[in-house]
C-alpha cells in the first residue's frame, strides 16, 4: 500500500516536471516579442538617468513591461515623486485584476506559497499562454509555473542584457520583433471561437479595444474591452439559458 | 543605489503584486458565485482580442489603416494561417517573413 502511494507520488512528480518543461517550451515564440522588450527597457532605463543596477532591479520586482515603460519615461520627464509613480502603475495594470479573477478559481486550490509566487509572476502573456492550456487540457499548477518562470527570466535577463550591450544595439524595437506576440494570440484565439456568443464577444472586444486605444489613455482599453465584452457574453448566455 | 529611486521602485512593485493577487486573496476567503462564473468564462477571448487588434490597427497608437501598416497587412495574412493551421511557428514564421519583406519593398 504504501509502496503504491510511492510510486503515484513519484508518477505525478514525474508528470509535474513534464508539465512545466512544456510550460517552458509554450513561451519560446512569445520570447521574440519580449526579449527586444527586455533589452529596449534596459537602454531606456539608463537614458532616463537610472543606474544599471537601478534598472535590472526595476525588471526585478515590479516584473511589467507597460509600466516599466511608463514609469521609466516619467522620471525621465523629471517625475520622481512615488506617489504618482504608484498610482500611474496601479491603473496601468488594473487589467491584472480582471486575469487574476479568471484564474482564481485554479489558483486557490495550489498552496499559498504558490498562490503567492504564480501571482507576482502573473502577466498578460502569462495569462494568455495558461488560459489556452485550460481551454485544451485543464489547468496544471507545474506548467503554469514553467511559463511564469521562463516569462521572469527572459524579462530580467534581457533587461540586464540591456543595460550592458545598449549602447552597441541600435533600437531593438524597430526590428518588428514584437509582432510575435500578436501573431502567437491570434493562434492561441481562433479555437476559442467556436460558438456564437465567443464570436460576439471578440467582436464587441475588438470594437471596444480600438475606441479606447484611440479615446482612453494608457492601458484602459484593455480594462474597457474586457468588461464591456465579457459582460455581453455573461448577459447572452443568461439570454440562451433562458430560452432553453 | 539611491533611495528615492528605491522607493519608487518597491512601491511600484507593491501595487503592482497588489493588482495581480487581489482577486485570488479575495476568493480564497470567499466562494465564487455562479453569475460570476459565468462572466469569467469569456475573460481569455476578450483579453486575447485586446491585446491582438490594437497591436495590428494602432502599432504606433494611432489608427493606421493603410498599406503602410505592416502588421495589419501582416497580421491578416498571420490570422489567415492561423486560423487553418493553428500552429504558432508556422505563424509566426509567415508573419515575421511578411514584416520583413514587407520592410524591403515598402
Amino acid at each position: 500500500m504504501e509502496y503504491e502511494q510511492a510510486t503515484l507520488q513519484a508518477s505525478k512528480t514525474k508528470i509535474d516536471h513534464q508539465e512545466f518543461y512544456q510550460g517552458i517550451i509554450a513561451t519560446g515564440p512569445i520570447l521574440l516579442g519580449i526579449i527586444p522588450f527586455g533589452i529596449t527597457c534596459g537602454i531606456m532605463g539608463l537614458t532616463a538617468g537610472l543606474t544599471q543596477v537601478e534598472t535590472v532591479f526595476m525588471s526585478l520586482l515590479v516584473f511589467a513591461g507597460a509600466s516599466q515603460f511608463v514609469a521609466i519615461t516619467m522620471i525621465a520627464g523629471g517625475i520622481t515623486s512615488w506617489i504618482v509613480l504608484a498610482m500611474t502603475t496601479l491603473l496601468v495594470n488594473l487589467r491584472h485584476l480582471l486575469m487574476g479573477a479568471s484564474l482564481a478559481q485554479y489558483m486557490i486550490k495550489q498552496t499559498l506559497p504558490k498562490q503567492l509566487l504564480l501571482s507576482f509572476l502573473l502577466t498578460d502573456e502569462a495569462y494568455a499562454v495558461t488560459t489556452s492550456r485550460i481551454y485544451q487540457k485543464g489547468y496544471s499548477a507545474a506548467y503554469h509555473l514553467g511559463v511564469s518562470l521562463s516569462l521572469y527570466f527572459s524579462w530580467v535577463l534581457s533587461t540586464l542584457a540591456g543595460v550592458l550591450a545598449g549602447s552597441y544595439i541600435s533600437d531593438p524595437m524597430s526590428w518588428g520583433l514584437d509582432f510575435a506576440m500578436p501573431a502567437t494570440f491570434l493562434v492561441l484565439l481562433f479555437p476559442r471561437l467556436k460558438c456564437r456568443i465567443s464570436i460576439i464577444v471578440c467582436i464587441v472586444s475588438a470594437l471596444l479595444a480600438v475606441a479606447g486605444s484611440i479615446w482612453l489613455p494608457g492601458k484602459w482599453y484593455m480594462i474597457t474591452a474586457c468588461l464591456g465584452a465579457t459582460l455581453i457574453g455573461g448577459l447572452l448566455e443568461g439570454v440562451q439559458k433562458y430560452e432553453k | 543605489m539611491r533611495s528615492d529611486i528605491l522607493v519608487i521602485i518597491f512601491s511600484m512593485a507593491i501595487v503592482t503584486f497588489a493588482t495581480r493577487f487581489g482577486c485570488v486573496a479575495l476568493f480564497r476567503q470567499t466562494k465564487m458565485p455562479v453569475w460570476l462564473e459565468r462572466w469569467l468564462k469569456h475573460i481569455p477571448t476578450a483579453i486575447l482580442t485586446a491585446l491582438i487588434i490594437p497591436a495590428l490597427i494602432l502599432p504606433k497608437g494611432q489608427v493606421d489603416i493603410t498599406l503602410h501598416n505592416h502588421y495589419l497587412l501582416a497580421g491578416i495574412l498571420a490570422a489567415i494561417v492561423a486560423y487553418k493551421s493553428r500552429n504558432i511557428v508556422s505563424t509566426i514564421l509567415l508573419g515575421m517573413g511578411t514584416m520583413i519583406v514587407l520592410r524591403l519593398i515598402d
